[in-house]
């Protein structure tokens, strides 16, 4: 059981050993990549098989008792990240096998890859505060590289831009950290969510609350620290940028979901307001600066940052049914947006641009593709059958029922201007003649299927999501209530006896 | 000792923000690394300053006696200065590339990323290579 509970770092952690050591042996790497996402796949599904009654793993690093050493923490909203991660990997695995992927993996595309997976796997399994800033940089440093894998001239450019940002965020975070060590005198975070309520000075607890909204805020690109987003992700290669809008935004989401349902959740009253005023301001910004742009990468930008609001309602209204809402919600966000980044890929390969004036007419060179952009499309606008409409259902309910009219609103009119955006991509790629000019990349049979292939599962699991949701809903508010049962997080944690030395509070 | 040392924190962070403020990227970087060392230092006035004794055990107790210095924060510091480090260094490296790239390292003449959808790649490489040609 300890092994399984370490896998998920593990796997990633080998594949990034070596795919380092076989640096341009490009077939055996790629071997490789696809191989450890499998397994990623397979111990987070087996994860989610022992956690799926609520129960908390745990595995403490080196055998030192929890709130002493690195305790890894694997609860159902855990495991379900972990899936969601190896289902992710092994997606753009694949998809990274089309177009371009001589020239991506002669860069290292797969070390770098594998060391995104990792960071993100570690953010997700770790129970400690400290240890979660360290992930959150192994993430990072392995998208800067990532980012800048190609080095043309815009990507130099929305590099730059990335990597400043980002540096400032996670200082923050550090900043934190170092703050809430001297106001409780411990990282682990069942350990923090004993000792936080007990604080004497609450509002210099609370102050590093705010900080720490910031830095995860920074990292889930909410309003207003959302800059870094549509800077850079357009410039990425379009692999790269879908395991971008996938992963990246939605680890911060996880930290914020964590943190401030364990840590800080006596301090409920005063953050819920705060969370549902930088929600609805992140859910309107984003819809409203992908209708003015007219490039599919930059459209598909500021729609993640759109969905991240939905995604912080939990956490604004903090009642069972609002974070399994959101939990249902990253779940289904995570595959349909990967899959529009694969699939403006597609559109870029069968129009030879981004760029939607430029793009045209694939309805009828590309009937197939057509059919694949409108699952996760509509999906991402809420429409019943799909897996969108399903989430939105229930995070708009739980506003409803927890009194967060205005959010629940919001959240309503922000879907139907999403639906405005994807109609317009609809109109201006696939429906409208193709412009003068227009001529697909060529591109071999191998490369097409590498490509559709992961377009194609994922549409599935949308629409599985969709039709057939009892169990996935069922699985989010099970999660949703082990994270609001502290108290069973933090005894499994620090076991029955709580050790406590006298005097080692800073 | 610990007001000096709190102050020093934020006087350094001061110019840690003027610094990231400035419009030319080495500045930016500065302050960044600033910015990191005031963290480092914020964290080593939270784990309790003074204590002039070394962190072990000693023989037969089972904790550090109560005047110990505290070793955590000391541990905590040494990763946060490898990872800003190595952050450093792949920003700088960066810097370079794009000031040999843009002929600039002020940020504002940078806007490559902001013009909408440039040729991919591989377009842009044959049409490099078709104006090679028909030179």
């Amino acid at each position: 059981m300890r092994l399984l509970i370490v896998a998920p770092l593990l796997i990633p952690f080998a594949a990034v050993a070596l795919t380092a050591l076989l640096w341009g042996q490009v077939a055996v790497q790629r071997a490789i990549g696809v191989i450890a996402s499998v397994a990623l796949l397979a111990a987070a599904v087996a994860l989610v098989a022992a956690t799926s009654d609520g129960r908390v793993l745990v595995a403490q690093m080196g055998d030192w008792p929890a709130p002493f050493g690195i305790a890894i923490v694997i609860d159902l909203f855990s495991a379900i990240m972990l899936v969601i991660t190896g289902l992710m990997s092994l997606a753009v695995s694949v998809y990274a096998l089309g177009p371009e992927a001589t020239e991506r993996d002669k860069a290292g595309f797969q070390p770098l890859l594998h060391s995104l997976i990792l960071g993100v796997a570690g953010a997700f399994s770790t129970g400690d505060i400290f240890n979660l800033y360290v992930w959150f940089e192994v993430m990072l440093i392995a998208s800067f590289g990532l980012l800048v894998l190609d080095r043309t001239r815009e990507q130099m450019d929305g590099g730059i831009r990335y990597v400043f940002l980002n540096l400032i965020g996670t200082t923050i975070f550090l900043m934190a950290v170092g703050l809430l060590y001297g106001l409780t005198g411990t990282l682990n975070f069942a350990d923090l969510a004993r000792v936080a309520p007990t604080v004497e000075n609450q509002g210099a607890l609370a102050a590093v609350g705010v900080l720490l909204l910031i830095a995860f805020g920074a990292k889930a690109a909410v309003f207003p620290v959302f800059n870094w987003l549509p800077a850079a992700y357009h410039t990425a290669s379009m692999p790269v940028a879908a395991i971008f809008a996938a992963l990246l935004t939605k680890v911060g989401v996880y930290a914020i979901i964590r943190v401030f349902t364990l840590v800080f959740a006596h301090d409920a009253a005063f953050f819920g307001p705060i969370f549902a005023v930088v929600a609805m301001a992140t859910m309107v910004t984003g819809v409203f600066g992908a209708a003015m742009h007219q490039d599919v990468r930059k459209i598909l930008s500021f729609h993640i940052i759109s969905q991240i609001g939905y995604m912080l309602i939990g956490v604004a209204l903090m009642t069972p049914l609002a974070i399994a809402g959101s939990i249902l919600y990253i779940v289904h966000h995570i595959v349909v947006k990967a899959n529009l980044f694969l699939v403006a890929g597609a559109i870029r390969q069968e129009t030879g641009s981004f760029a939607l004036a430029r793009t045209g007419g694939l309805w009828l060179s590309a009937p197939l593709l057509s059919l694949l952009f409108l699952v996760p499309a509509l999906s991402l606008a809420g429409i019943p059958p799909l897996s969108g409409f399903w989430g939105k259902l229930v995070v708009i309910r739980s506003g409803f029922e927890a009194g967060g009219y205005l959010i629940a609103a919001v959240a309503l009119v922000v879907g139907i201007l999403t639906l405005f955006s994807m109609i317009k991509i609809w109109n201006e790629a696939f429906w409208k003649a193709a412009p003068i000019g227009t001529r697909a990349i060529p591109w071999t049979n191998r490369q097409r299927l590498a490509t559709y292939a992961p377009v194609a599962v994922l549409a599935a699991i949308t629409c599985t999501i969709g039709i057939w949701t009892e169990p996935f809903a069922a699985m989010s508010i099970t999660a949703a209530e082990s994270l609001l049962d502290r108290e069973a997080y933090i005894s499994a944690v620090l076991g029955s006896s709580v050790p406590r030395l006298a005097g080692v509070v800073p | 000792m610990e007001p000096v040392l709190i102050l020093g924190i934020g006087i350094v962070t001061v110019a840690a923000v003027y610094l990231l403020l400035a419009a030319d990227l080495p500045r930016m970087l500065i302050g960044f690394v600033l910015l990191g060392t005031a963290a480092n230092l914020a964290i080593l006035v939270s784990g309790r300053l003074g204590a002039p004794v070394p962190p072990l055990v000693p023989p037969g107790a089972m904790a550090l006696a109560s005047d110990a210095a505290n070793p955590l924060p000391q541990a905590l510091i040494l990763t946060a200065i490898v990872i800003g480090f190595g952050l450093a260094a792949f920003t700088l490296t960066l810097v370079v590339k794009s000031y040999e790239e843009f002929g600039t390292v002020v940020a504002d003449d940078m806007d490559a990323a902001e013009t909408e959808a440039k040729p991919s790649l591989p377009e842009q490489k044959r049409l490099v290579a078709e104006q090679r040609e028909a030179a």
